[in-house]
């Protein structure tokens, strides 16, 4: 079966350097591959700098790759122009880590949540605010609170509305960058299994972006390790906590303290 | 009121003894906002206190209350914060400058934004000492040198001459405690002093903690949101909710085996699936039903009444006391008020 997505050997140079005219080159992303099955979870763990987020930037088409092939449904994105992106772009939508600076605080979480159905001219304007208080019940917002703007929402309220605005225009595909870290260990839960429900529900793709590595292994089907640009272990969830093979997961799941349920022992690898 | 707490066996001192500290905000809508609401607990000199809190439960308004650095709206309403036997709530300016820095180190949450953008971190550490000691320029020199070699043992020369944007989070963060501990203070308060490093680095701060904590014997008063982290760090932990200790005890009974509601279901949130079961994995996580209560409006009863899954008809009316489960470990429940410690409810 052909995957949802397909990344092909991408590389993403940034000039590096005191000028804009040095030679030197960063290399975000050297020779990235991976895919997603469609309806799976991928979790993409790596320290910070590894090129986590510059991979998530280039699958959601909102940065050029220096080289590379990227496929979405069999169709490679980089050859598109800017009116055929604007038919791929609503299929993949991405949830960030600050729900504080990704949602306009002058809104109201209407607006917030109707805004996809402007900017892609889907609807007519009473369709929208309906379908946009459908999304808040999917999230569990309660619709009295639909006239409040960000400031009036708890932290895990509007990572909830940033989720209904990027499931506003029914997307394959949503890309969590640490969509969890910046929560409350009682609040990660909650949205966790939101996000499990909606996956169930609607047979949603995820790429979890984060470097927990217990979230990626409760949330995920396949672990990709990255560090330095490349990938350095991709595989089922499963081998990669009994068996991890590369120095970087080893050292990512030494850090990780965790507990174990059956003896209700704290270890630290 | 407040005084219930039990004997407890200690022949030092305690370094930092606070007794019913009440703090409010007050806000622009005349509504008062009781951010901590009868807190009592000591601290030994050289040990190391964990506070575990969700966002609101009012931890960042004890880390400042310590260093009476509450905003402008803040107020004390009542209690006292005993520091080397000085209450610091009724200390002068004058001493409180003395004291902020030179007796209390704070690492702050945001190493990016606690740091001047175009002083070379070398200076920054050494303002520090200059403002609290008397040394001429080279005695200034070769101590932040010492300080700077503490918290970076392979590169402190070249660290020194740096600006904040040349660094990494986590070498910021590093520079951060090495203000906190440049005057070698006996108390450092550090609010979520790894909240915005990967896990990695969080580990390796984590370490040089302890490193200083037994190098230079330093008390700590570590506030975080993340139980996992004071796992092998804290010797006591004390859990907070809604401005008021729920739990407050050794780290290993209070995280392998939580005696309050609340404790109990934060652990039980977290995903614990190193158990490498396939069962396991997508499951669904415990999550406490509910939201934590507007402070504002301060109701009768224990405040985890409304979430709570073990709550009686009392926890509705009355709040709870502390009460002892043993000599060091004190839950404000009326589970235990009621049977493993009656001893504590006696007056």
């Amino acid at each position: 079966m052909q995957p949802l997505l397909k990344v092909e050997n991408l590389l993403k140079h940034y000039a590096a350097g005191r000028s804009a005219r040095s030679k030197d080159k960063l290399a975000a992303l050297d020779g990235v591959s991976l895919s997603i099955p469609l309806g799976e979870t991928l979790a993409l763990v790596g320290e910070s700098g590894s090129g986590k987020s510059t991979l998530a930037l280039c699958i959601a088409c909102l940065e050029t790759p220096t080289s590379g092939s990227i496929s979405f449904e069999g169709i490679d994105v980089a050859t598109l122009d800017e009116n055929q992106l604007r038919l791929i772009r609503p299929q993949i939508q991405l949830v960030f880590q600050d729900p504080v600076s990704s949602l306009n605080p002058r809104w109201t979480a209407l607006e917030i949540v109707s805004e996809p159905f402007f900017v892609q001219r889907r609807f007519t304007n009473p369709d929208r605010a309906v379908k946009a208080l459908q999304l808040l019940d999917r999230v569990a917002i309660p619709r009295k609170m639909a006239g409040r703007r960000p400031d009036e929402f708890s932290g895990g309220q509007k990572q909830r509305l940033a989720i209904a605005r990027a499931l506003a225009l029914e997307p394959k595909l949503i890309i969590l960058d640490e969509a969890l870290s910046a929560l409350d260990c009682s609040v990660q839960a909650q949205i966790s299994n939101l996000l499990l429900e909606l996956q169930s529900s609607f047979g949603l793709t995820y790429l979890f972006i984060t470097h927990d590595f217990a979230m990626a292994a409760h949330l995920a089907d396949r672990i990709a390790v990255m560090d330095r640009g490349r990938i350095v272990e991709s595989c089922p969830t499963e081998n990669i906590l009994r068996s991890p093979n590369h120095e970087a997961t080893r050292a990512l799941l030494a850090a990780a303290p965790r507990f174990i349920e059956s003896t209700g022992e704290l270890v630290h690898a | 009121m407040g005084g219930n707490c039990p004997p407890k066996v200690q022949e030092m001192t305690p370094l930092l003894e606070v007794t019913n500290l009440h703090v409010s905000y007050s806000a622009r809508t005349a509504e008062v906002c009781h951010a901590l609401a009868g807190v009592n607990f000591d601290l030994a000199p050289g040990e190391i206190l964990g506070v575990l809190g969700e966002s609101g439960s009012g931890k960042s308004t004890l880390a400042a209350a310590l260093l009476r650095l509450l905003p402008s709206n803040g107020k004390f309403q009542k209690g006292s914060v005993f520091f080397e036997g000085e209450n610091l709530l009724e200390a002068s300016a004058h001493d409180l400058r003395k004291i902020r820095g030179g007796r209390i180190g704070l690492i702050s949450q945001e190493p990016s934004s606690s740091l001047h953008p175009t002083l070379q971190v070398g200076q920054q550490v050494s303002d520090v000492l200059a403002a609290h000691e008397t040394l001429d320029r080279r005695a200034l020199c070769e101590k932040t040198s010492q300080i700077l070699a503490s918290v970076f043992p392979a590169d402190a020369e070249r660290i020194s001459r740096s600006y904040p944007h040349e660094l990494s989070g986590g070498q910021r963060q590093r520079v951060l405690i090495a203000q906190a501990i440049a005057c070698s203070p006996p108390l450092v308060v550090a609010d979520e002093p790894t909240a915005s490093l990967d896990p990695t680095t969080q580990q390796e701060i984590l370490q040089l903690f302890r490193t200083l904590q037994q190098k230079l014997g330093l008390a700590m008063i570590l506030i975080t949101h993340n139980p996992a982290l004071l796992a092998g760090l804290a010797d006591r932990i004390l859990v907070l909710y809604a401005g008021r200790i729920a739990e407050i005890g050794p780290a290993a009974q209070v995280l392998y085996s939580p005696q309050h509601p609340y404790t109990a279901a934060l652990l039980r949130c977290l995903p614990s699936h190193f158990a490498e079961a396939q069962s396991a994995r997508k499951a669904k996580l415990h999550v406490i039903q509910g939201e934590p209560p507007d402070l504002s409006s301060r109701e009768n009863g224990c405040q985890f009444e409304p979430r709570c899954t073990e709550r009686m008809e009392v926890c509705k009316s009355v709040e709870p006391s502390a009460a002892a489960v043993n000599a060091l470990h004190e839950v404000s429940c009326f589970k235990f008020a009621a049977d493993s410690c009656p001893g504590t409810m006696e007056r």
